[in-house]
């Protein structure tokens, strides 16, 4: 029986979330890459309504942690429901505890995971096998799916499994290769669905559950007597899950047309080099074995599904008797171990049956190590392994696919190898993230692979950047399905959307002889051949491409879409490629349009028509000459001056050469140098802020609120303007008492993201323009850039302004403060890099960061280039990053070692106190460190120790030295988003603001997760929307500054930079120099709130007015005096709550959607913020004796 | 006491119509209104040109920032249930026509031929008793003479009139060169209703900050002048019913308007003011009125001081003016 098959194009997380949720009742969910979509899926299809097989709607709970999720799960089982969750990487080792229980309670369940590397050198988020093996020893069973149809199919093979078995199944797949590779999938009806549960065994699952009507204990404490034994119970249900997995995999067959088994074998039928692995690193072995094995290579590949339990005897079944060498590939990596997982279990499973007489003849074997982090792994590679094993004597224990010249432990691979099937096109695009690139691909896919007979799909690559992040689309659409997880490796199309890049990447490396080539170009078919650059231009030549452009950008603004070329690129390629025929194409895309924007009305929907028309019009071939007319090489990558390591390593990276960095190029424990940023020179702005000296006020606001720190302010006496280029602009100092002084604001044109706050902070204006302000956006020219770069130049020979004579207390005297975080990443506009450019500039010589994983941790510390950096003495911010859930803790644990390091350094200072003199000794040991004219003079201080310290030479002395930076207050920060602060790290927030310790925390609240997507944390407020909130957040924001206020002890502020600049720098300064743990709620508006970002500032400012967001702080100092510790620093609510938030689409969203929830939450919201202030201004009314004493 | 009027073909109890604003998003605010003996209510006005710049920036806020980083595709949860922005207007006036006895007229402010027709049509289909059309429209274009304003007005008319069922009223404001003529062709051209006055926001300047500032005052009593006067004078001269809208705060007002030839009258302002339940007030008010000379219908009332009606018609035109001159030299 096979029904007729309903055709998709999805992801592999949609294609595996289509399932799970249908087969389970309760999902508890977690947002984390790459996993997230699967839970943003099942709380979507909940909220739409969609049922489960059994016709109910699962219940869709989002938890505060992966740990948290996986007690969920836990309990929700013990109590009978069908449940599931999808998880990544360091979520699954969350989960590990309670997977060990479930396990052990013979429970069924399966856990869906994209499988993610783990954190260890460093993070990543991308695919690798790391976190399943870490879970290989709780008991779970694991099976692998390679390809988006396996995700899908294994999905129910999983949870069918289960259910007979009573094993709980980790179902995985690749992070990101599959997870979000976009391909055709067969979908299973309902009924195939259906027919796959057997209702008995979902009813004997509720009948295990707790139930007081029939009471038993489960979760006991055993002792050494029974402990033991209980374990053993287990045996034989592991036994036979091998054979139930194949059963049931046979039975699926029958019903799908789909052929699975535990251990599936392709290639010669009599191979003798035979490659063992699983995951979509799988289907490229079987592609390349397949290829081989039809040019008569003896090669074959076992591709492994089920890990967990692992059978040699169902491995044995398909490995051909022919086989004379193994080559296993893990995609993993443990160190110190004897070889990878699945390598041990070959070994032994082999020797077992050769010892125990089922195998005649021992294989050699040998390990690799391949696609750590969804490194690349091609047929090239795989080639390079069966070759491997024709030696006499191959290579155990290697790595392929990088170059390693330290161990030595890499094979090579000829590069040049690929299969390309000739019925298939390949296709490249380059595009901004911001011009709607990936999204028109995906709609093609969408359009080629469900209206025709034709396969499709598409990977994407995107890089580390928030703002003016650049993508690369890789499709191959073709009448055969596509398994080739790997990128396109030649392209018979290649699209650059973006004409900036032909200037610094090479992006016709990849095409193929005679391939069509569509730029986006400003310069017309006459000018366009000669503005490219000679690489370029010999490319084009020497592969004989076709070469076609169209001026994009002004098509659509002329058809009013901004800075979205998407369709008009699409509607090029349709027309250029021929994949369909030029009308059936438009209209097929004319109707996704409708499809696509169908909600957001007409005019939209209309002025992409427009757009698509006026595309075929403004595309034209361009005449390729028979010469190379260009005199230009690529642009440099890293601007002249740049150090070595970022010349040789970084520049790598950014370029996109990073695979070919050798691995004695990498730092060995993860450490790298600070301020990479400023090498980078991004020139991402189109429009660019221009400085007005002589309507200036000098007031700072402008760089005080600059996310990228690419506004900075120096004065300095006018004689240092010798030799400045012609029109360096400077003005007066404004402020009196500072004769023959000059001021600048430079802008650091290059570096800038063009987001206009600066714009929108300055509250000077010209007396006659009413349009000029002191800073204006201007459009981005060649001649902007150059001065601007002269200038910049000459305003960093400028002498810095000596920090004992700024004005710490005001934003006016704030911006004289070096940032020591600058250029970074963020999103334009962002919300959260002022606070932390802020808290660079003030405290960031002597600093040490504890940054939760999160936007803050991705900006600043994804590679290539990170923007801590350093002042000239080479002292800056110490930054790193741990974990998510373990930040508050991190922190503290470096609070306790510069405790313990100043206490031993003082210990040591009195033992040598006659060595070095008592008077300095005192000194040091008394010194207040409050203001910088102190913390400089301890400076001194402790550089005269150190060298009378060198001068003694002796144990004590050595030993002081190692700890003598100590003496310098360390200003210890904890910075982490809301999600961190309000959920997975509330419990270590709570313990460190209650350990009474020196540590400031700083909570960058955007009220979402936001750099997963904007999901629900509990800082998200009422009657907003976001992911796992679709139907709007109906409970209250945690009030976390009450919270904490209830200790006593610690120090609380609630900061919002674009409503009052001076109380944030306020409340920074007081934090840092209180004693002891010390909280800071910073507003951070956001991309996930649904407004143009440069009226960020007024948002934060009507978030005040409306009382939503009051301003407070809250001093135990002022506690221990005798007065009121809190002080409201925002007057009373001047507007409603609406008028703040309905300008912002996630409260917008629900009056669309639920309009009368919309508005019922909206009431319960200005309640809850009337009832707030009531609070607050009462609080603010108290004498001190009403709030807790400080000890 | 008879209040019961008739208003564009719609039988009314009352001459007193709650005229758009925005104490109308309420439904409960709308059966308020019915209970304190509102003849009928114009909702408040649906902003074609609001809608269409919130799909804008909807379209803007989901797409600018997805498909660009790895590890967040999108920013808010997929809005396939996104309803396009009449839909929550429509679906007031579909609650409210179902809760109220009275006639519940919507209120068109348009941009596009196609947007007048189609939230018109919109409107019929959710079920309210009219539509009143909101022509808001500066002619700040000097090449657009005097006849291509009329025009403009006329074609929206007649759009609308040919796409919907329902009567239609305008709304208009006061500066056409000839008025009364204007207000013939409208008659001709089939509008139900003449609403007069719509009130420009008129733009103040900020000497400081050297910017423009919108700021919209209460209407007052004293601006009853104008409506008065073009009500006076069309009594009797068009087919269309006659609405008077500014400075309704109290039966005097009302008594006023009524005078003059009005069919009926709107407030909002008083009742932004002083509450909903002021419109029982007023209306108490006219019958003390009319009880007070006997009166026992509208009819007997409405245009009796009309420029048709009263025993010289000149006091309508420059005859006023002079008396006005001539009241000062006093």
């Amino acid at each position: 029986m096979t029904d007729k098959p309903i055709v998709a194009t999805l992801d592999g997380n949609e294609a595996c979330a289509y399932v799970a949720y249908r087969v389970n009742e309760v999902c508890a969910i977690y947002p984390i890459t790459p996993s997230s979509p699967m839970a943003e899926h099942a709380d979507q299809w909940a909220a739409k309504g969609v049922q489960n097989i059994w016709g109910n709607i699962p219940e869709i709970v989002e938890m505060q942690s992966e740990a948290g999720a996986a007690g969920a799960v836990h309990g929700a089982l013990q109590a009978g429901a069908l449940t599931t969750t999808f998880t990544a990487s360091q979520g699954l080792m969350l989960m590990l505890p309670n997977m060990y229980k479930i396990a052990g309670e013979l429970t069924s369940a399966v856990i869906h995971v994209a499988a993610r590397s783990l954190a260890a050198q460093a993070l990543s988020i991308f695919g690798d096998h790391a976190d399943v093996m870490a879970a290989r020893t709780t008991g779970f069973a694991l099976l692998a799916s390679a390809n988006n149809q396996e995700a899908h199919d294994l999905a129910l093979v999983a949870q069918a499994a289960t259910l007979k078995a009573r094993i709980p199944f980790i179902h995985f797949f690749d992070g990101f290769r599959t997870s979000h590779e976009v391909n055709k999938v067969f979908l299973l009806s309902d009924a195939q669905i259906r027919a796959m549960i057997d209702d008995e065994l979902v009813h004997a699952h509720r009948a295990r559950a707790l139930n007081p009507d029939r009471p038993f204990i489960r979760g006991t404490a055993q002792n050494p007597d029974v402990y033991f034994q209980g374990r053993e119970t287990v045996n034989p249900f592991y036994d036979v899950v091998p054979e139930i997995v194949a059963d049931t995999m046979a039975q699926f067959g029958q019903l799908t047309g789909r052929e699975y088994k535990p251990f599936d074998y392709y290639g010669h039928p009599e191979a003798e080099r035979v490659m063992v692995l699983m995951a979509s690193g799988a289907d490229t072995a079987v592609e390349t074995a397949e290829y081989l094995a039809a040019q008569g290579e003896k090669v074959g590949v076992i591709k492994v599904r089920l890990y967990r339990p692992f059978s040699m005897k169902h491995m044995l079944e398909v490995l051909p008797a022919s086989c004379k060498s193994i080559a296993v590939l893990d995609r993993t990596k443990e160190p110190g171990a004897p070889g990878e997982p699945l390598y041990l279990d070959l070994v032994n499973g082999l020797a077992e049956a050769f010892t125990e007489g089922t195998l005649a003849s021992l294989p050699r074997i040998v390990g690799g190590r391949y696609g750590l982090s969804s490194k690349e792994f091609t047929p090239a590679m795989v080639k390079a392994v069966f070759d491997l094993l024709t030696a006499p004597k191959p290579r155990n224990h290697f790595t392929v696919g990088i170059q390693d010249d330290v161990s030595h432990s890499s094979i090579d691979y000829d590069a040049s190898f690929t299969i390309l099937a000739d019925d298939e096109t390949r296709a490249l695009f380059y595009g901004l993230g911001a011009d709607g690139t990936v999204g028109a691909n995906k709609n093609s896919i969408k359009i080629i692979g469900e209206n025709t007979d034709m396969f499709a799909q598409g990977y994407f690559v995107y890089d580390s950047k928030k703002s003016g992040s650049q993508t690369i689309s890789h499709l191959r659409f073709g009448p055969r399905p596509i398994f080739k997880p790997y990128l396109v490796e030649s392209a018979s199309f290649i699209a650059c959307h973006q004409f900036n890049f032909v200037r610094k990447t090479n992006v016709l490396k990849l095409a193929s002889e005679g391939a069509t080539f569509l730029l986006n170009s400003p310069y017309g078919v006459e000018e366009t051949w000669d503005n490219l650059p000679r690489p370029i231009q010999r490319e084009i030549l020497e592969k004989k491409l076709k070469l076609y452009v169209i001026n994009a950008t002004d098509v659509a603004l002329e058809a009013g879409m901004g800075r979205r070329i998407n369709t008009i690129m699409q509607t090029c390629f349709f027309a250029l490629s021929g994949v369909l025929p030029r009308e059936e194409a438009i209209k097929a895309i004319k109707k996704a349009i409708e499809k696509t924007y169908f909600a957001k009305g007409k005019a939209i929907i209309e002025k992409n028509f427009q757009a698509v028309d006026m595309t075929l019009d403004n595309l034209h071939e361009v005449p390729v000459p028979n010469a190379l007319t260009s005199k230009e090489e690529f642009l440099p990558v890293v601007a002249p001056g740049a150090p070595e390591f970022v010349r040789e390593v970084t520049a790598k990276m950014m370029a996109g050469e990073g695979d070919e960095l050798p691995v004695s190029k990498i730092p060995v424990d993860g450490t790298y140098p600070s301020g990479t940023t400023k090498w980078e020179k991004r020139n991402i702005a189109d429009f660019i802020p221009v400085w007005e000296s002589d309507i200036c006020i000098q007031c700072g606001n402008c760089s005080f609120v600059c996310p990228h720190s690419v506004i900075r302010a120096k004065f300095y006496n006018e004689k240092n303007l010798e030799g400045a280029p012609a029109e360096f602009p400077s003005a007066e100092v404004s402020a009196r008492g500072f004769p023959e002084t000059r001021y600048t604001l430079q802008i650091y044109a290059e570096d800038c993201t063009g987001c206009g706050l600066c714009v929108e902070a300055c509250p000077a204006k010209s007396l006659k323009e009413p349009n000029k302000k002191a800073i204006n956006l201007h459009k981005k020219t060649d001649e902007l850039i150059e001065t601007g770069r002269e200038h910049v130049s000459f305003f960093e020979k400028l002498p810095l302004n000596d920090r004992a004579q700024v004005d710490f207390s005001s934003v006016r005297g704030a911006q004289f403060l070096e940032p020591l975080f600058e250029f970074s990443g963020a999103c334009a506009g962002c919300g959260e890099t002022p606070y932390v450019r802020l808290l660079s500039q003030l405290f960031g010589d002597r600093l040490i960061v504890a940054n939760a994983t999160g936007c803050s941790s991705i900006y600043g510390g994804n590679l290539p280039t990170t923007p801590w950096t350093t002042n000239a003495e080479g002292r800056g911010p110490a930054w790193s990053n741990s974990l998510f859930e373990d930040n508050a803790e991190f922190g503290m644990g470096m609070r306790i070692s510069a405790d313990k390091h100043l206490r031993m350094a003082y210990e040591l200072l009195d033992a040598l106190q006659d060595q070095i003199g008592a008077e300095l000794v005192q000194q040091i040991k008394e010194a207040p460190q409050l203001t910088e004219t102190q913390i400089r003079d301890q400076r001194i201080r402790v550089a005269t120790l150190k060298t009378a310290l060198l001068k003694l030479d002796t144990p004590e002395a050595r030993s002081l030295l190692t700890v003598s930076d100590h003496l310098v207050r360390r200003s210890i920060w904890l910075l982490g988003g809301d999600g961190w602060a309000y959920d997975i790290g509330s419990s270590g927030v709570d313990h460190v603001l209650a350990s009474g310790r020196d540590i400031n925390v700083l909570v960058l609240d955007t009220e979402v997760y936001s750099n997963t997507g904007g999901q629900m944390s509990k800082a998200t407020p009422t009657a907003a929307t976001a992911k796992f909130a679709a139907a709007g957040k109906r409970v209250g924001k945690k009030d976390l500054a009450l919270q904490a206020m209830s200790y006593g002890n610690v120090y609380v502020a609630q900061v919002a930079m674009g409503a009052n600049p001076q109380q944030t720098l306020l409340a920074m300064r007081e934090a840092e120099a209180y004693p002891g743990p010390s909280l800071i709620l910073a507003y951070s508006h956001c991309i996930a709130h649904g407004f143009p970002m440069e009226r960020g500032l007024d948002q934060q400012a009507l978030s005040v007015a409306s009382g939503y967001w009051p301003l407070l702080r809250y001093n135990p100092v002022l506690r221990r005096k005798g007065y009121n510790p809190f002080v409201l620093d925002s007057p009373r609510p001047r507007i409603k709550l609406r008028d703040y938030a309905y300008n912002e689409m996630r409260y917008k969203i629900l009056t669309r959607t639920h309009p009368g929830e919309a508005e019922r939450l909206m009431r319960l919201a200005q309640e809850l913020v009337d009832q707030r202030w009531a609070t607050y201004e009462e609080m603010a009314t108290r004498k001190a004796e009403a709030f807790t004493p400080v000890g | 006491m008879n209040l019961k009027t008739k208003y564009m073909g719609l039988e009314l109890n009352s001459p007193l119509l709650v005229s758009s604003n925005p104490l109308s998003e309420k439904l409960d605010n709308i059966k308020l209104m019915e209970d304190h003996g509102a003849g009928a209510v114009v909702m408040f006005s649906l902003f074609e040109e609001q809608i269409r710049q919130e799909n804008a920036l909807f379209d803007y806020v989901t797409e600018t920032h997805a498909e660009s980083f790895a590890e967040a595709l999108s920013y808010f949860p997929p809005l396939e249930d996104y309803k396009m922005g009449s839909s929550r207007y429509l679906e007031l006036i579909r609650q409210a026509s179902e809760a109220v006895d009275i006639p519940i007229i919507g209120s068109l402010n348009g941009i596009t031929q196609e947007g007048w027709i189609s939230y018109a049509k919109e409107m019929e289909e959710a079920g309210a008793s009219g539509v009143e059309l909101n022509i808001y429209f500066i002619p700040s274009d000097p090449s657009l003479d005097g006849r291509g304003v009329e025009q403009r007005y006329l074609d929206i008319l007649k759009a609308v009139k040919s796409a919907v069922s329902i009567p239609v009223a305008l709304k208009l404001n006061p500066y056409f060169s000839s008025m009364a003529h204007m207000a013939q062709q409208l008659d001709q051209a089939g509008a139900d209703a003449l609403v007069l006055f719509n009130r420009f926001y008129e733009p103040d300047i900020n000497i400081d900050r050297l910017e423009l500032e919108n700021s919209l005052d209460l209407s007052g009593s004293s601006e009853v002048r104008l409506p008065l006067l073009w009500l006076g004078v069309l009594f009797g001269k068009v087919d269309a019913s006659l609405a008077a809208t500014t400075g309704v705060h109290s039966a005097r007002d009302m008594i006023k308007y009524l005078l003059a030839g009005a069919d009926v009258t709107m407030t909002a302002s008083s009742l932004l003011k002083h509450g909903i339940r002021h419109l029982r007030r007023m209306l108490v008010d006219l019958e003390f009125w009319m009880e007070a000379r006997n009166i026992t219908s509208l009819s007997e009332m409405r245009g009796i001081l009309s420029r048709q009606r009263v025993e010289d018609p000149v006091a309508y035109e420059r005859a006023n003016y002079i008396k006005i001159l001539g009241g000062y030299r006093a």
